[in-house]
């Protein structure tokens, strides 16, 4: 299946050590680039004496997240909490909601114009009422905002999931006399699972977002958003931009778990 | 004597709708067991639909249609046949052999006999090596070999195939047409085999069974005759009587000596 094209007339040897040469480069460019980019923002700092509530320069931010390390840390922590409860939470209601969607369709009916509702919320916004219903001292509101975000997109791609299953796999279920339940198993659900890992993938970036945005609206001054807001406010913009980068870590390590689990849970190479 | 693999009794089908379609009427076929039946016809003359029929994806509207002399539906519940398609249909998150197991283990067939089943019908199919890979990694004609493994798994003694090469290429088709002719002399299995084309129809068959379009009816049954399936050798295909026996469908096809191609009938 697999073809390994050698160029006539050169020794495989050094085509192999060539092509690792090429993978390794392909690898190390973005990260080149990066140092190039970071390198050339601090010349620009240094060069042009920007100020720094215009533009902090990369190595005084570094010095910010050294100096407060164990506070992003803990603030990435409450944050990350927020994210992962509201994202389960979310998750869970909208993947229960998307199979009785696809099993009744009375239940579609009703849900279709709720979900289209819930698109169009601007949810973050709610935050300050759920801070008033739930109290401004605990993490529940923010959780609730971000549950509520994930559902969206969690349920319209598990429900589009649920409707993939090919006709010549329901012909086939049915000529073997196979039970619901047994077709369920056997086509339905392995048919709908990328779509809803696709669905969980791209929930988890707005799970981080969704989580550090309700901060901007009060609540209890424990998480990353709060902190970029004080720092930014007590013009520490290089503290702010580093309260900044727990956040990415935050949101990366979201991504790549969710990428992970994507990846483990569609075997045989698909898409 | 043992009930015939399929009888179909002046079944009719109509689909009901803003513009009622008749897909059969009035079909009468016998098919024995152990024999080797196409059915062949230009497009939309019902040959899918009558095969759906016989497999109880679909009902009649009206006759009756029995197979090993129960009806349609106890058969399928009994699971009486094996069916293939034009697309393999294979699940692509199982492994060629997860994919041959399907049926046993659907049927509550015990982990060592389900492969110990698979690994014969790998070898029977010639895919033992593939065992592992998944769908995606095959060609399209080993995609359809695992179909048919799969359709062969629980030892039919009915297979039923919808135009199963219809996908492929020439050089692919001949292939697997030999093939399956080898793996019915040895399963001893009745066929019921829908097919555009005349030269798969007349090598593979024991009869050919020409329908007719708008109503689908049976214009004519060809009795091909070329000998048990064991017996036929690609040499066949540049045979006197092979060449007769097409000519002989074909003509049947285009009701009688009119040289008017059938539409969606590949004379190739």
């Amino acid at each position: 299946m697999s073809g390994v094209v050698v160029a006539p007339g050169r020794s495989a040897g050094g085509a192999a050590a060539r092509a690792r040469w090429g993978r390794g480069l392909h690898r190390a460019a973005p990260v080149l680039l990066a140092l190039v980019l970071v390198g050339a923002w601090q010349a620009v700092v240094v060069v042009a004496e920007v100020p720094a509530y215009l533009l902090p320069s990369p190595l005084a931010i570094l010095g910010e997240l050294v100096d407060f390390l164990p506070t992003i840390a803990s603030a990435a922590l409450v944050t990350g909490t927020n994210a992962l409860v509201g994202l389960v939470l979310g998750s869970v209601v909208a993947i229960a909601a998307a199979v009785l969607a696809s099993a009744v369709r009375t239940v579609d009916a009703l849900l279709n114009p709720v979900v289209a509702g819930l698109a169009v919320v601007p949810i973050v916004a709610l935050a300050p009422v759920l801070y008033t219903m739930y109290g401004a001292s605990v993490e529940t509101g923010r959780q609730i905002v971000v549950a509520v975000a994930v559902a969206v997109p969690v349920f319209v791609t598990t429900l589009r999931g649920l409707r993939q299953v090919r006709p010549v796999h329901r012909d086939l279920m049915r000529a073997y006399a196979a039970t619901p339940r047994q077709a369920i198993r056997a086509v339905t659900i392995p048919t709908a699972l990328p779509f809803v890992f696709t669905g969980l993938r791209l929930a988890s970036s707005l799970a981080v977002i969704s989580a550090i945005v309700a901060e901007y609206f009060g609540g209890p001054r424990s998480g990353i958003g709060s902190f970029i807001t004080t720092a930014a406010a007590g013009s520490n913009y290089a503290r702010a931009w580093a309260y900044v980068l727990g956040g990415v870590v935050v949101g990366l390590l979201f991504y790549g778990a969710t990428t992970a689990l994507e990846r483990w849970g569609t075997p045989g190479a698909r898409r | 004597m043992t009930a015939a693999a399929v009888q179909v009794t002046d079944v009719g089908r109509v689909f009901a709708g803003e513009r009622t379609v008749t897909a059969l009427e009035h079909v009468d076929l016998t098919v024995g067991a152990g024999e080797f039946v196409s059915l062949i016809g230009p497009s939309g003359c019902g040959k899918s639909t009558l095969l759906r029929l016989i497999a109880d994806l679909d009902q009649p509207t009206s006759g009756a249609i029995s197979v090993f002399g129960r009806p349609a539906e106890q058969a399928r519940l009994a699971h009486d046949y094996g069916i293939a398609f034009q697309q393999a249909g294979l699940l692509p998150w199982r492994t060629v052999r997860a994919n041959i197991e399907l049926p046993l283990s659907l049927h509550g067939v015990g982990r060592g006999a389900r492969r110990e089943r698979a690994d014969e019908m790998l070898a029977l199919v010639g895919l033992t090596d593939f065992a592992e890979h998944f769908p995606d990694q095959l060609s399209g004609g080993m995609q359809q070999r695992v179909a048919i493994a799969r359709a062969l798994a629980e030892r039919p003694s009915l297979l039923l195939m919808d135009e199963p090469f219809g996908a492929l290429d020439e050089m692919t088709r001949e292939r697997l047409q030999s093939e399956l002719v080898r793996i019915c002399a040895e399963t001893q299995a009745a066929v019921v085999f829908v097919t555009h084309s005349i030269p798969e129809a007349v090598f593979l068959s024991d009869r050919v069974v020409v329908m007719s379009a708008r109503p689908g009816r049976i214009a004519g049954i060809v009795d091909v005759g070329l000998g048990r399936a064991g017996e036929r050798g690609d040499d066949l295909r540049e045979d006197g009587a092979y060449f007769a026996a097409v000519t002989a469908v074909r003509e049947a096809l285009h009701g009688g000596a009119s040289a008017v191609p059938a539409r969606g009938v590949e004379t190739r």
